[in-house]
C-alpha cells in the first residue's frame, strides 16, 4: 500500500471562486499539463495539519499562494519550520506545516514559498488582469526552476465568468420557494 | 452591570474593546466589550459577517452545477455543503427515493466529513487550550504545543483526520472539490479495492476515536466545575432525527424541545423548515437571528450541533458511541448535558458514531452497486437538510424552467449558533472579565467560549498576508489607549 512519495511536492493553495485567490490552484493545473516526473501535485483551498503527513519524506516542498501584498508580480523565498501561534484560524501557514511535519516525522523537507500578488478576492469574482499577468510571470520562473519545459501550454487563463445573477434574492427568512 | 448584557443603557460613556481577528480577505468573527472606568462590563456582542455573497454567488447557475460550486462556500466543510445541495436537487429531479448503492455512498461520504472535521476541531483547535489550560503561554496554544507535549495524542489527532480525508476522496473522487454526489443519486461507487484500502485501517481509527472520548471526558472530569459552569446558559435546541429516535447525521425529521426538555415539535418534514424557523435581523449584527416561531423572536433562539444532538436523541445506533452517550448524561446527573464545554465530549461521541457507522457501511456490498442515479418528475422547488459537524445545515433552491437556480437561501449552523455563542460568552464575560484588567489569557477564555461551538468563519481563502489576531481597547471618542496581540503568522 505504502509507495515512496515522490521527491518533489507543489502544493496550490486558494479558492478557484475567490478572485486572485485562484492564483494557486491555477498554477497547480499549468503544472500538470507538464506531467513532470518526480513531481506530485496537490491543490486545497487551505493548509491543514494533515499536509504535514504529506510533507513527510519530500526532498523539496514547493507552496504557490497568492499572497496581498509584497513584491510583484511574485517573491520566491525559503521557508522554514517555525511555530505559529495563529492557532485560532481554520488554516495553517506553510512554516508552521513544515513544523508539524518535524514534529510527527522528525525531519522538515526543504521548502520555498512561491508568493503571487493578487488584487482582488471576493466570492465570484474572476482572476484580475494585473493576477493574470503576474502568473504568467510566475509560472515562466517556476519552469525554469524545475527545469522544465514551458509551464504555459495554453492561453493566458480568462477571468472565471460568473452567471447570471437574477436580480431577486430569497425573501428574508420567510417561505423562500 | 447590564444583566443581559445585549445592549449597554449608555454606550456612548463607555469604552470599547474589539477581538478582532483580522483577516486580509474577510473580517469574518469579531467580539466587542463595552466597560466603563471601572472595568465593569455593560455590553457583549459577537459579530460574524453573514454569508449573504453565497447565494448570489449560486444563483443564476445551472442546478446541476450547484453540489460541486457550493464546496467553494467554505473549505472546512464542503462535503456538508456538497450532500446538503444534492439532497436539496434531488427533490428538483423527482428523486424521492435514492438507490441503496446511492444513500450509502453519501452516508460513507458524510461520516468521513464529521469524522475527520471532529479530529480537527478537537486536536488542532480545542485540545490546546484544554490540555494546557486558557491562561497558559499563547505558545503552546497551538497543535505544535500539543504535538511536543502530548506526541501520540497529536499523532492520533492527524491520522484521524486524514483517514477521513481519504474516505471523502474514494466517494467524492477527489481529495477536494469532489463530484461524487450529483442530483438524484452519485455518479461512482466504491470499488472492492478501494473498500479494502479503508477497511484495512477502520479498526484502528474506532480505537483512537475510542480514546478520544476517553481523553475528552478526563478533561472534563479533571475540572469539573470549570466545565460545568464556563460559558454555560440554557438553551431551546434543534436537530434532525431518524423516525425511531436514533441519531442520524444524514437525514430525519427536526425535532425541537424546550429548555425544560418538553417538546415543541417531533419528526417534522424539512420540506417546509420556514413555517417553524424564522430568521429574526438585528441592527448590530450582519448575521441573522434564527428562532423558532412557535416560541417567538424574544425567546425562541436554540442551540444546534455536537451538544444538543447527542442529548436529545434517544440513541445512537452504534454500540460504543451509545454507551459513551449513556455515560455523558450520567455525568454529575446530567450537568456535563449542558455545559457548553461539554460540547467537546459530544463531539468525539459523534466521532466515534462516525468511526463505527463508516465500519458497518464498508461491510455492506451496496457500496460496490452499480444502480447509482435515479430521476422523478421534475419539481420547481427543493429543500435539503443535514447534520454538518457544526449542527443544522439547510439548503432551499428554487429553480426556473430553464433549469437556472433562480432563487436560494441557506441557513448554516453557525447562523443557527448565533445567539446561543452569544449567550456563552456572555456568561463568560459576567464571571471572568467583570471588573478586572483585561489580559490575553482573560480574553482568550471569550475565544474558548466561541471555539466550542467551532463557528465557521467563512473559512474559503487563506492566501498569504493573513494578520494576527488583534485586540484594541477603544476609550468613547474612539482613540485607541492599548493593543494585545494573541498570535503571529
Amino acid at each position: 500500500m505504502q509507495k515512496a512519495p515522490a521527491p518533489t511536492l507543489i502544493i496550490g493553495i486558494g479558492n478557484p471562486s475567490r478572485g486572485d485567490d485562484a492564483l494557486g490552484p491555477l498554477a497547480i493545473e499549468r503544472l500538470e499539463a507538464l506531467a513532470l516526473p518526480g513531481v506530485e501535485l496537490l491543490t486545497d483551498f487551505q493548509l491543514q495539519v494533515e499536509y504535514a503527513l504529506d510533507l513527510a519524506g519530500r526532498q523539496r516542498v514547493i507552496f504557490i499562494d497568492a499572497t496581498v501584498s509584497g513584491p510583484e508580480p511574485f517573491d520566491f523565498v525559503p521557508v522554514t519550520a517555525a511555530e505559529d501561534a495563529s492557532y485560532s484560524s481554520h488554516a495553517l501557514t506553510p512554516a508552521a506545516v513544515l513544523h508539524a511535519c518535524r514534529k510527527l516525522s522528525d525531519e522538515a523537507p526543504a521548502a520555498e514559498v512561491l508568493a503571487i500578488r493578487g488584487y482582488g478576492f471576493e466570492l465570484g469574482e474572476g482572476l484580475s488582469p494585473r493576477a493574470v499577468a503576474n502568473l504568467h510571470e510566475a509560472m515562466a520562473f517556476l519552469e525554469a526552476t524545475l527545469g522544465a519545459g514551458p509551464a504555459w501550454p495554453g492561453p493566458d487563463p480568462q477571468p472565471e465568468t460568473p452567471s447570471t445573477v437574477y436580480p431577486s434574492p430569497v425573501g428574508e427568512g420567510g417561505e423562500a420557494g | 452591570m447590564t444583566m443581559n448584557l445585549e445592549t449597554a443603557a449608555h454606550p456612548e460613556t463607555l469604552r470599547r474593546v474589539a477581538i478582532e481577528p483580522v483577516s486580509r480577505v474577510e473580517g469574518h468573527g469579531k467580539v466587542t466589550l463595552l466597560l466603563d472606568d471601572d472595568d465593569r462590563i455593560h455590553q457583549v456582542r459577537l459579530h460574524i459577517v453573514e454569508f449573504r455573497g453565497f447565494e448570489k454567488f449560486i444563483q443564476g447557475r445551472p442546478y446541476w452545477e450547484v453540489p460541486v460550486m457550493v464546496q467553494r462556500l467554505c473549505g472546512i466543510c464542503p462535503v456538508s455543503h456538497h450532500l446538503a445541495a444534492s439532497k436539496a436537487l434531488d427533490q428538483i429531479v423527482g428523486a424521492k427515493n435514492l438507490t441503496p448503492t446511492a444513500e450509502k455512498l453519501r452516508r460513507l461520504m458524510h461520516y468521513g466529513q464529521i469524522l475527520q472535521s471532529h479530529a480537527l476541531h478537537f486536536f488542532h483547535l480545542s485540545s490546546p487550550d484544554l490540555l494546557f489550560g486558557f491562561d497558559s503561554d499563547v505558545a503552546r496554544r497551538n497543535i505544535v504545543g500539543v504535538a511536543q507535549a502530548y506526541p501520540e495524542v497529536a499523532k492520533q489527532g492527524v491520522l484521524l483526520r486524514k483517514y477521513g480525508q481519504e474516505v471523502i476522496r474514494l466517494t467524492a473522487g477527489k481529495r477536494v472539490h469532489g463530484t461524487g454526489s450529483v442530483p438524484g443519486g452519485v455518479n461512482k461507487n466504491l470499488s472492492r479495492e478501494e473498500r479494502d484500502l479503508l477497511l484495512a485501517d477502520i479498526y484502528q481509527i474506532i480505537a483512537w476515536s475510542r480514546e478520544a472520548v476517553a481523553l475528552a471526558r478526563k478533561l472534563y472530569e479533571q475540572s469539573p466545575a470549570l466545565y460545568d459552569d464556563f460559558g454555560r446558559f440554557d438553551a431551546h435546541s434543534l436537530s434532525l432525527i431518524r423516525a425511531d429516535g436514533a441519531l442520524d447525521l444524514y437525514h430525519g425529521g427536526l425535532r425541537a424541545r424546550r429548555k425544560d426538555g418538553s417538546t415543541v415539535f417531533d419528526h417534522v418534514n424539512y420540506d417546509h423548515y420556514w413555517e417553524h424557523i424564522f430568521e429574526e435581523v438585528k441592527p448590530w449584527s450582519y448575521m441573522k437571528f434564527p428562532y423558532l416561531r412557535e416560541l417567538g423572536p424574544e425567546d425562541g433562539w436554540y442551540r444546534v450541533g455536537p451538544l444538543t444532538r447527542v442529548t436529545q436523541c434517544d440513541f445512537i445506533p452504534t454500540p460504543f458511541a451509545d454507551h459513551e452517550r449513556r455515560d455523558f448524561l450520567a455525568y454529575g446527573g446530567g450537568s456535563a448535558a449542558g455545559a457548553t464545554l461539554g460540547t467537546h465530549w459530544a463531539r468525539m461521541i459523534e466521532m466515534l458514531h462516525s468511526a463505527e457507522a463508516i465500519k458497518e457501511l464498508l461491510h455492506d456490498d451496496d457500496l460496490l452497486g452499480d444502480d447509482l442515479v435515479v430521476t422523478g418528475e421534475r419539481q420547481e422547488r427543493g429543500v435539503g437538510m443535514i447534520e454538518a459537524p457544526r449542527g443544522t445545515l439547510i439548503h432551499h433552491y428554487r429553480v426556473d424552467d430553464d433549469d437556472v437556480v433562480a432563487r436560494c437561501n441557506l441557513i448554516v449552523s453557525t447562523t443557527h449558533n448565533n445567539q446561543a455563542m452569544n449567550e456563552s460568552i456572555r456568561a463568560v464575560a459576567r464571571k471572568y472579565l467583570d471588573g478586572r484588567k483585561l489580559t490575553e489569557g482573560l480574553l482568550n477564555h471569550i475565544e474558548v467560549a466561541i471555539r466550542a461551538f467551532d463557528p465557521c468563519l467563512s473559512c474559503a481563502t487563506h492566501a498569504l498576508g493573513k494578520m494576527p489576531l488583534i485586540v484594541e481597547l477603544v476609550d468613547a471618542e474612539g482613540r485607541q489607549v492599548d493593543s494585545l496581540s494573541s498570535g503571529s503568522l
